[in-house]
């Protein structure tokens, strides 16, 4: 899928500029956007240290521990094939938390994490199981209190009121998390029974 | 609404402080943990920077070629037959492949047809309620080398439809 996505994306670049008297511009496109990518990951260095540090220190105190038990029943309710007591279980919670919170930069180091944990439980490797599709439906449809960079570029262009989408928002994503949770749910068992 | 917004805003140091004093009452040693987990940033950052260059790689001569403005036109008929104001189309093809591009859509158009405007409010709650999917994927299946992705572009891509129509709809509603 991401194999073809990519050749796709990029052939059909070129086609579409050939057509459209661009080519001149996709080589400096091209050049901008790596550099633009590099220096987006060095900048995330930081965010990811401090998060992947903190969680190091809930870890050791147990306290990732509690939260996996707290959450167990429901995630791998959700998330199936996980064990009980696995280290993905508590990874997941605060991944989801933390999307919740529209804290992104700590979402990926946590989803990572409970993304390297779901893989040591996968058979097949080159292949997601279930609980990943899940993972990642759930991470692309997150529920979001606070969208904060919206509001911020509303109150830039002169909105009276620039968090009157919140509400909006906040069902929005609602709708997003019980159909994309569903529509997984679905999917996984047709396809199981193949 | 300032108020959510206080406590989410709080809530971040609230957290690291909570984590940071429930090891301490647990004994566990706070600093060495942190540097020993800290240490990981620099691994994963640098781990997923391949599969983001090579995302962001694709998107940008997509991007430049014109490429999102042909599907916009493409697409356009059938959005506006499900009443998407046509100003906001750009920014629904946008949003699953890039949060920049989508951002600097979402600007322009609060800038066009005002941030009050039906068309910005729609703009704004899209914006606010959707993911960069395809990024995510590339980046998260990519960092443990799945290349197979089963069902999950098909069921985001389902949310994402469900999501854009409850948006409009909301907006329907509340403004």
């Amino acid at each position: 899928m991401i194999n073809y996505l990519w050749a796709f994306m990029i052939v059909a670049a070129f086609i579409i500029a050939v057509i459209n008297g661009k080519t001149a511009e996709l080589s400096e496109a091209a050049l901008i956007s790596v550099k633009d990518a590099a220096l987006m990951c060095l900048s995330l260095i930081g965010a990811y240290s401090l998060w992947l540090g903190i969680l190091n220190i809930a870890k050791k105190s147990g306290l990732t521990e509690k939260m996996a038990k707290a959450l167990s029943r429901i995630i791998r309710y959700v998330f199936s094939g996980i064990r009980e007591g696995s280290r993905a279980i508590s990874y997941i919670a605060l991944n989801i938390s933390a999307n919740i919170l529209g804290m992104g930069n700590a979402a990926t180091p946590f989803g990572l994490k409970a993304m390297q944990e779901l893989q040591a439980l996968n058979p097949d490797k080159s292949k997601a199981s279930d609980a990943m599709c899940m993972l990642l439906v759930v991470n692309s449809t997150s529920i979001q209190l606070l969208p904060l960079t919206v509001i911020a570029l509303r109150s830039a262009a002169g909105a009276k009121n620039p968090a009157d989408i919140v509400i909006t928002t906040f069902l929005a994503t609602i709708v997003a998390s019980i159909t994309g949770i569903a529509s997984a749910k679905i999917l996984e068992k047709r396809k199981n029974k193949q | 609404m300032s108020v959510i917004e206080t406590i989410s805003l709080l809530f971040i140091p609230l957290f690291i402080v909570f984590v940071i004093v429930y090891g301490i009452v647990k004994k566990t040693r706070v600093y060495e943990s942190f540097v020993e987990g800290a240490k990981q940033g620099l691994t994963t950052s640098f781990k997923v920077m391949p599969y983001v260059i090579a995302f962001v790689f694709a998107v940008g001569l997509f991007k430049a070629a014109g490429g999102f403005e042909l599907i916009t036109q493409a697409l356009k008929p059938v959005l506006e037959f499900l009443h998407v104001p046509g100003e906001v189309i750009p920014l629904v093809i946008t949003r699953p492949f890039s949060g920049s591009a989508a951002l600097g859509i979402l600007a322009s158009i609060l800038k066009e047809s005002g941030a009050d405007s039906f068309a910005g409010r729609v703009a704004s709650t899209i914006m606010g309620s959707s993911e960069t999917i395809f990024y995510t994927v590339a980046l998260y299946f990519g960092s443990v080398g799945i290349t197979k992705t089963r069902h999950t572009v098909t069921a985001a891509l389902i949310a994402e439809v469900c999501c854009l129509a409850a948006s409009i709809i909301l907006c329907n509603i509340l403004f």
